[in-house]
């Protein structure tokens, strides 16, 4: 704010460092790992003796890395796009519309975004068991809309609800209806609040782990946190192997996060309350 | 953002419900219309909600009061359940270990996070997107790699033993997951290891809201950083402790992934947590009915701090 002395500044430093550090060695750390040969007998953290990337090509072998992130992608991009579309057009109601029993359905939603998943994943499997859906896709995507388009609409209802009046009054003037005013009008400046909700449920769905584990047995619908839990499970010893497969399974979020940690941050910090 | 958000949609929904004198008789139609439209927007993702999650729910509640084993005819138990919950010796062991993971993750990474928000808020460091970006980082990698990567740190071998032997302190070292005094505090560390962003970046937001006039006023006072800190900092972030601490404590009345991929509740029963019970109570031991008892008064724990911490946070504010 105002007068800050050097020493204050080099302490300042100082700390900051630490802390960044502190979050980063355990990453770095298992990238260095990885890249050593598999055989390779290492304790402790160093620097690899000479780059490897074969341990990474190895990995994505043993660990069938293809079919795990292959599931991954398919279940990541349902849910994304189920779950926008669906908190779009919630949203859109919740913040432009008056109705009948807005006040308590949004309370409903309110209380769906603080519902703890594990409260809800024992009968959840046995009543998609009594409907043949376990072990299927649907099974690892509809859950996550049903939990997330609750977060999803109040993210986008607080968004309609920035849009002036006036603008969805003119074009209802205009003759454009409901869904014309919402897709032509009331949608497109908010972009950064969409992309923001993506990038949101895209780690989330990404990194879904006690679903999987709970509805899928066939190997082939693992996602990729399951496939790299099982992995880790079996080769304990393999240690150089399994640093390769984790970072293979996590790089695709940190990269998105890295790309938009603008618009990650702050959605995090204003959707605080989901998790 | 509750807080914030109720009070606005309350004025706003009520408004149609005032019993409102209609001169046209084509009013009510039109307002049934309008009432139509915006149920239509809404029920995809209602149903899903309600079939996916909040239905699943009130099931659980339902089978929580019968004995099931999952395959066989369940039979009524009434409140049997959850008599055993509250006497069940593994049951009560697992909500003490989330007790003690509450009191870390709400105090290590709140520390930590409030005085990084307040170094970065304080002086105008360079590059503070890059330390920020680092410091969130944990935030963002799955769970499961998170067990991984920490498996490795706590191992007998890992970094932490070596680096513990590097500086003559081996008599510490150990094998940090498998000893029955640390393995629990070693899964507390990490979730603080995890959250320490998420609290830093709340802090942050919250800071850069506080009237800089506040603080001249202190150090017209004579007062000095620790004096800015605490009667103007920490008395102004009510708000975003109420946040933080929220997040924090469901985040480990919520723990599963970590304790299921490192430790499966081991060594014995030293890190066994609800999550992780009701997943083996249903899933392994086949007592669905005891499994629901205790997601429910999961569920019902996490409502209750959510709400009574929003509460007192927004009171006030």
């Amino acid at each position: 704010m105002t007068v800050v002395s050097t020493r204050e500044r080099v302490l300042a430093y100082a700390f900051l460092t630490f802390f960044a550090l502190t979050a980063l060695f355990p990453i770095v750390g298992v990238v260095m790992l990885a890249l050593n040969p598999r055989d390779a007998q290492v304790s402790g953290f160093s620097l690899p003796q000479e780059f490897h990337p074969q341990t990474f090509v190895e990995a994505w072998e043993i660990a069938q890395l293809s079919t795990y992130l292959r599931s991954s992608v398919i279940v990541s991009f349902f849910v994304v796009i189920g779950t926008t579309a669906l908190a779009i057009l919630a949203g859109y109601a919740f913040g432009t519309m008056r109705f009948r029993g807005q006040d308590w359905l949004f309370y409903l939603m309110l209380a769906g975004m603080i519902l703890p998943f594990e409260a809800v994943i024992v009968p959840l499997y046995y009543d998609l068991r009594q409907f043949n859906l376990t072990d299927t896709y649907a099974s690892l995507i509809l859950p996550q809309i049903g939990v997330n388009v609750c977060f999803g609409t109040f993210w986008m209802r607080a968004y309609f609800r920035s849009v002036p009046r006036s603008m969805l009054e003119a074009a209802q003037v205009d003759g454009a209806g409901s869904i014309r005013t919402l897709l032509r009008v009331a949608l497109p400046p908010g972009r950064p609040a969409v992309l923001t909700l993506v990038v949101l449920l895209f780690m989330w769905s990404w990194n879904e782990f006690l679903l999987p584990l709970v509805m899928v047995t066939k190997e082939t619908l693992r996602t990729a946190p399951l496939g790299l839990a099982f992995f880790a499970g079996q080769h304990t010893t393999d240690r150089v192997g399994m640093a390769a497969a984790a970072v293979i399974v996590s790089a695709p979020v940190i990269l998105v996060f890295v790309i938009f940690q603008r618009s990650f941050i702050r959605g995090m910090a204003a959707g605080a309350v989901k998790e | 953002m509750t807080a914030q958000g109720a009070p606005a949609v309350n004025s706003a929904a009520r408004r149609p419900a005032a019993p409102a004198p209609l001169p046209h008789p084509g009013a009510r139609r039109r307002r049934r219309r309008r009432n139509l439209t915006a149920y239509l927007y809404i029920a995809p993702a209602m149903v899903l909600f309600l079939v996916f999650a909040l239905g699943p729910f009130l099931h659980a509640v339902w089978l929580s009061f019968f004995d099931w084993d999952g395959i066989t005819i369940g039979t009524w138990t009434g409140l049997g359940n959850y008599r055993a919950v509250l006497t069940d010796p593994m049951i009560r062991e697992a909500f003490g270990h989330s007790l003690v993971l509450i009191a870390m993750f709400a105090t290590i990474p709140v520390a930590i996070g409030l005085a990084i928000a307040t170094i970065m808020t304080t002086v105008r460091v360079r590059g503070s997107t890059a330390f920020r970006v680092a410091i969130f980082l944990p935030q963002v990698v799955s769970s499961v790699v998170v067990g991984v990567i920490w498996n490795w740190l706590y191992a007998p071998d890992g970094p932490i033993n070596e680096l513990l032997r590097s500086v003559g302190l081996g008599s510490l070292a150990r094998p940090w997951l498998g000893d029955f005094t640390w393995s629990l505090p070693s899964i507390g560390l990490i979730g603080a290891w995890m959250l320490m962003g998420l609290c830093m970046v709340l802090f942050v937001a919250g800071i850069q809201q506080i009237d800089g006039n506040l603080y001249d006023a202190v150090r017209v006072d004579g007062g000095g950083r620790w004096r800015e800190l605490l009667t103007v900092t920490i008395p102004s972030l009510r708000y975003e402790f109420g946040v933080v601490l929220t997040l924090t404590i469901v985040g480990a009345l919520r723990t599963f992934d970590l304790v299921f991929v490192m430790t499966r509740g081991g060594p014995g029963t030293e890190t066994t947590v609800p999550g992780l019970l009701l997943y083996n109570r249903a899933f392994v031991d086949g007592r669905v009915g005891q499994a629901c008892a205790i997601a429910v008064i999961l569920a019902i724990l996490v409502f209750a701090i959510t709400v009574t911490i929003d509460r007192v946070a927004a009171k006030e504010s």
